[in-house]
């Protein structure tokens, strides 16, 4: 089967101007991500996880590589080197990410926040409402709470609505930076039931857990990343 | 059809009499906007963008940045010194500087929308709410004076100003609710484009919460693109799907918000981004 998403050299540096430092945050790194499969990224703290999925949703400028994304109607783009509006309708439509931290508008109800990728793909409100209600209710969102803004909730309780609103539209790929981090055994495992069902339904996934448990369960292949060597000074090279 | 609503190129707006040194003696390598030679204000120089239908672009910046200058030759509040604009509104495409007053008024009345940060700016503070939105609706050719007024009185509603309160005088209202009001009256001929100049800047967090909801559901609703000049990090990082980042009057770095925000590449951006709370 084809890869959905090929990354061939990717890296990652920061420039900060302030301090006229190079920050490597990743360096190297390829992987192809299938549909229907599930690609763990593994490594330690300072090993580029969250900056590889970050380079392939754009939020970080890649330095160096290609990604290379098939499109819904077949094409490739290089998501390194894609126009923002392109990007931007990828994101609505094709590719998703489900982070750790939920940031939302502050008196949108719970119902709402999780609705809304729907509702931005065109579905009536009342429909997405009714599909974030179910997805809600599998992640054991208590009903009393779907139509308070989660400006409130507790820390497991928003990353459950993160995580719905995650779910809820069904991406071609999604990327997910440890979906289940603040999430207790049982909620953990409706997610992992959650997502063996999507990667039944064909979605493609590239994935960062917390715990090495998931990646046995989840993954269908496992990526190492060791943080990049710092780069040598110019200054020093010539010493 | 493309997804273009507004094309800008080269847009420059500097005040003064200009001399052949004002471009090259300005701009953020030089940390002024002032023209050392001859005393102008190049208050923004060559800035290009791309807007979509539906979408929302910020524009950020500090005061003196050019971000406002930028919306007010847009809005036609002021000329600019040279560029382009193009506005492409169904099958028609205008080329904004080149039309005469009368058709950037029309323009301007029927197809745009502009709320400032000063409500006086943008209201009549001599007459009621509804008159104010009336005016607006006259302008777009709404005679019927009982469907002027359902249709003000409906528009108050969608901004969340009590129908009620529509008789009165705008002056009695509190910061938050004059600035629905000019809300109100921007949406009142269904523009395509709304321009929204620093319109929390100064209101309460609790208002400012309130007011920025308010727009992402309209433009939800209503589809509508808008372009919102802010010096908040907040308020981008909330409505923008991307950014512009301007400094003495020239754009120096543009992109996707988050990517602005988390991995900012010009030394000033990457300041602003670490000195927000």
């Amino acid at each position: 089967m084809n890869a959905i998403l090929t990354i061939e050299h990717y890296a990652k540096t920061f420039h900060l101007h302030e301090r006229d430092l190079n920050i490597p945050s990743a360096s190297q790194v390829n992987l192809s991500v299938y549909p229907g499969k599930l690609t763990a990224l593994i490594g330690p703290t300072g090993a580029g996880k969250s900056s590889v999925l970050k380079g392939v949703y754009r939020t970080y400028l890649p330095s160096a590589g290609r990604m290379l994304y098939r499109t819904a109607d077949g094409g490739t783009i290089d998501l390194a080197q894609a126009d923002e509006h392109r990007m931007l309708e990828l994101r609505q439509t094709e590719i998703g990410f489900v982070t750790q931290f939920l940031h939302c508008l502050p008196r949108k109800s719970a119902l709402d926040v999780v609705a809304e990728p729907l509702v931005a793909r065109g579905m009536a409100r009342e429909a997405a409402r009714g599909r974030a209600a179910d997805l809600l209710a599998q992640l054991d969102v208590p009903a009393h709470l779907w139509h308070v803004p989660p400006a409130t909730f507790s820390g497991g309780e928003k990353q459950r609505v993160n995580l719905a609103r995650g779910l809820i539209a069904q991406p071609r790929l999604l990327l997910l930076d440890e979906p289940t981090a603040s999430l207790d055994p049982a909620t953990t495992e409706r997610v992992v039931m959650h997502l063996e069902r999507m990667k039944d339904s064909g979605i493609a996934m590239l994935a960062i857990f917390h715990h090495p448990e998931l990646v046995r369960r989840l993954a269908d292949s496992v990526v190492e990343l060791s943080p990049p060597i710092p780069i040598v000074e110019p200054a020093e090279e010539t010493l | 059809m493309s997804n273009r609503i507004l094309s800008v190129r080269g847009l420059s707006r500097i005040h003064g009499e200009q001399c052949p040194l004002c471009i090259s003696s300005t701009g953020p390598a030089h940390d002024t906007n002032i023209c050392p030679h001859c005393g102008s204000v190049v208050a923004a120089h060559d800035v290009n963008f791309d807007l979509y239908r539906g979408e929302i672009l910020g524009i950020i910046g500090e005061s003196g940045s050019g971000k406002s200058s930028t919306v007010k030759t847009l809005y036609f509040d002021e000329a600019p010194t040279a560029g382009s604009a193009n506005f492409y509104d169904g099958d028609a495409a205008y080329d904004m500087f080149a039309l005469n007053a009368a058709q950037q008024r029309s323009l301007r009345n029927k197809r745009f929308g502009m709320v400032y940060q000063n409500p006086h700016l943008g209201l009549n503070f001599q007459i009621s709410a509804g008159g104010n939105i009336a005016e607006r609706l006259l302008m777009s050719d709404l005679k019927h004076y009982g469907e002027i007024r359902t249709r003000a009185g409906d528009l108050l509603v969608r901004t969340e100003v009590a129908r009620a309160r529509m008789d009165q005088n705008p002056k009695t209202f509190s910061g938050g609710m004059q600035q629905r009001v000019q809300i109100a009256k921007a949406l009142a001929t269904q523009p395509p484009l709304l321009f929204l100049d620093e319109v929390t800047t100064g209101l309460d967090l609790s208002v400012q919460a309130a007011i920025l909801d308010l727009i992402l559901e309209i433009q939800h609703e209503l589809g509508t693109a808008m372009i919102v000049v802010t010096h908040d990090l907040g308020v981008i990082r909330l409505l923008a799907g991307r950014t512009l980042v301007m400094k003495h009057g020239r754009v120096i770095e543009s992109g996707l918000t988050d990517q602005i925000l988390e991995d900012p590449q010009h030394a000033y951006t990457q300041r602003l981004v670490a000195s927000a709370l």
